[in-house]
């Protein structure tokens, strides 16, 4: 089963039947730091993390593994009352974000190393890790230290090692983040395909939102320890409730008062949006960059309702396209071609007038 | 301004393949390239004249008792009764205060390392002070604490009728009173520079702490505890002032090698000379098993 034909199936994000998966309230203070997130899952729900650093992602996964106490709230997994249980009584595995694999193991004996906490004997305990080993393809590294591995490999073993206690929650600290680009493509896929084969709950911490939106089928966006917005990685990047999650998913992100098709500006009430959409009230416009045309004169005879002149603030390049960060009555980022760029003369200080259609805006009620 | 000789026969050829091995090799070329600067600019007088004295200081006493080690008479003085006596006692005693120290010294290591607790400053400086404290005195407080009339002794000897001091155990409890600080801070340096995040990581695998850290951080400290057992032994068979104090000086039962050496001294100094010598190669062997471990520290 893909992760996206679950995605279809499921009411992700609801409550377990009858008690199944993870129902948690977490509230961790740490000095004048506190995190209060409540999270739910369903067996085979894969729920990502998403946030800037320092949201307090990883102290979350650490309170679910039980390395952090609770300082109130709740957690649930599979009906059983886990807050006041230590870590290595809780049925939870756990793939650090630097894999922690246990240097002087082999990869074979790192991943009996939970088996074998788990009143396995030495022989049966490697017979299961050399199991995992093999279905991670890694049968031939068995023997290898982890310092011998590479970053995809030590992944893997880490993930394996994590498994192979059988836990009804996997939790995954940025499991990418010590990839390096190429490797982590391939890893990305495999993941993703054992993630879809786990049948328990699967909670990773990632601040990387193409990570999170090809491994986990809800998202949930902490900031400053607190819950932003939830959902669905489709629904999220559609309809982004905050400039972080504008700027992770791309989008141009504006909040205001709506009144029909005019949106007004929270903070710049001069300043008003065309848009698609007829509203009434607070509401949020997002369009992409690639809808902002830019002209060096004042456009005439334009169509676009959508005016607004700017300032070049910065320029930068991605890939065959130039995106060009705009102050000025809106703050804007616009994408362009290399050409175009060069035919407007674009300068970082320089005057432009950017254009955008209504039809390419997207309101929503905030 | 260059002094004119003595400091050139030590430069290391800048060619010179570095045949270092990956840990080493940072600070040893890092090393290399502060000594080439240093030479460069030459070593000025009032700094090189008291720095060759000083090591004239330490060098010259141990070249002087190899000049005067009565070479030929050696193989007796060193095959006599009472010297295989000392030598067995000594390598026994240091070995047992060195066993001891792991015993309770590691977890105390681990304790000061892992667990926060009021007070753990104050404990600290209480387990280092026996590395300041003058022996002697570490001997008196052993009686003190542990002689037939200690505070605690006399309970010992009430109830178990065991007595320490005098004994061949009193010398091993004054050594290892005061070799077991140098193991304990060694560990716990080793521990605070360990990832505590491996124990978590066992404890989410199903290990209890106990299991955690025989599992996972005792391999992973094994060459600190190592080295610091090799400190506490050295420490230990050299131990003169608490054992002397504590379990006194009767050839067979608690006269180790510094004690002969000091007794053989007044009467036979030949004896004392070739005693001495076989602790200075112990010491030297101690010092090479060392050798890699404090290049990479500093």
């Amino acid at each position: 089963m893909t992760g996206i034909e679950k995605t279809a199936q499921d009411t992700v994000g609801a409550p377990g039947r009858a008690g199944e998966g993870l129902d948690a309230r977490l509230v961790v203070e740490r000095g004048s730091f506190r995190l209060d997130v409540a999270l739910t899952a369903s067996p085979g729900d894969v729920v990502a993390l998403l946030g800037p650093n320092g949201a307090g992602k990883t102290t979350a996964l650490r309170a679910l593994a039980g390395l952090v106490p609770l300082t109130d709230g709740h957690l649930r997994l599979d009906g059983a009352e886990l807050d006041r249980t230590p870590p290595e009584s809780r049925p939870v595995g756990v793939v650090f974000q630097d894999y922690l694999l246990f240097p002087h193991l082999t990869a074979l004996d790192n991943v009996a190393f939970g088996p074998r906490c788990h009143g396995a004997t030495k022989a049966q305990a490697r017979a299961q890790a050399a199991e995992w080993l093999e279905r991670m393809s890694l049968a031939a590294h068995a023997g290898a230290k982890p310092r011998r591995l590479s970053g995809g490999q030590a992944q893997r073993v880490a993930l394996a090692r994590a498994l192979a206690t059988h836990p009804r929650l996997l939790l995954l600290d940025e499991p990418l983040a010590a990839l390096d680009a190429r490797t982590r493509l391939d890893v990305r896929a495999q993941l993703r395909h054992h993630l879809a084969d786990f049948e328990a709950v699967a909670v990773l911490v990632t601040h990387d939102p193409l990570d999170a939106m090809v491994l986990a089928d809800h998202l949930v966006v902490i900031e400053d320890g607190r819950i932003v917005q939830e959902g669905t990685p489709a629904d999220i990047a559609r309809h982004p409730r905050t400039d972080y999650i504008a700027h992770l998913v791309g989008l141009n992100l504006y909040r205001g008062q709506a009144e029909g098709h005019t949106v007004r500006l929270d903070g710049a009430p001069a300043v008003t949006i065309t848009t698609t959409e007829a509203l009434t009230g607070p509401a949020f416009v997002a369009f992409p960059p690639s809808a902002v045309t830019l002209h060096r004169d004042r456009p005439t005879g334009s169509s676009a309702r959508n005016l607004w002149r700017c300032e070049v603030a910065g320029l930068e390049t991605h890939g065959d396209q130039i995106r060009a960060a705009l102050t000025g009555e809106l703050p804007l980022a616009a994408d362009l071609t290399t050409v175009a760029a060069a035919e407007l003369d674009l300068r970082p200080g320089g005057t432009v007038w950017a254009t955008v259609k209504a039809a390419q805006t997207h309101a929503y009620p905030a | 301004m260059t002094s004119p000789s003595s400091p050139s026969p030590s430069r290391p050829s800048p060619s010179r393949p570095s045949p270092d091995k990956a840990g080493a090799a940072d600070t040893l070329t890092g090393g290399r390239r502060r000594r080439r600067v240093r030479l460069r600019g030459g070593a000025p007088l009032p700094l090189l004249l008291p720095a060759l004295i000083g090591l004239a200081f330490l060098v010259l006493p141990l070249v002087a008792l190899l000049i005067r080690a009565p070479w030929r008479s050696m193989p007796d003085l060193l095959t006599s009764t009472e010297v295989w006596q000392a030598l067995q006692l000594s390598l026994v005693c240091a070995t047992a205060a060195t066993v001891v120290s792991l015993v309770i010294g590691v977890p105390l290591a681990w304790l000061l390392a892992r667990v926060e607790f009021r007070g753990r400053g104050l404990v600290r400086a209480l387990v280092t002070l026996p590395l300041v404290l003058p022996p002697v005195v570490g001997g008196v407080a052993l009686l003190m604490a542990l002689g037939r009339n200690g505070v605690v002794g006399r309970w010992l000897d009430d109830w178990f009728g065991v007595t320490l001091p005098f004994t061949t155990a009193g010398v091993v409890v004054a050594e290892a009173f005061v070799a077991m600080p140098f193991l304990v801070i060694s560990v716990e340096g080793t521990l605070r520079a360990a990832d505590p995040r491996y124990e978590e990581a066992a404890t989410t695998l199903g290990a209890s702490r106990f299991t955690a850290f025989r599992r996972v951080t005792l391999p992973l400290i094994a060459p600190g505890i190592a080295a610091g057992a090799v400190l506490a032994w050295a420490r230990a068979l050299g131990e003169f002032g608490a054992t002397i104090t504590f379990a006194g000086n009767f050839p067979g039962r608690t006269q180790t090698m510094p004690l002969a050496v000091y007794l053989a001294l007044q009467s036979d100094p030949e004896a004392a000379i070739a005693l001495s010598l076989v602790l200075l190669a112990v010491s030297v062997a101690v010092l090479a098993g060392l050798r890699d471990r404090w290049m990479t520290a500093s």
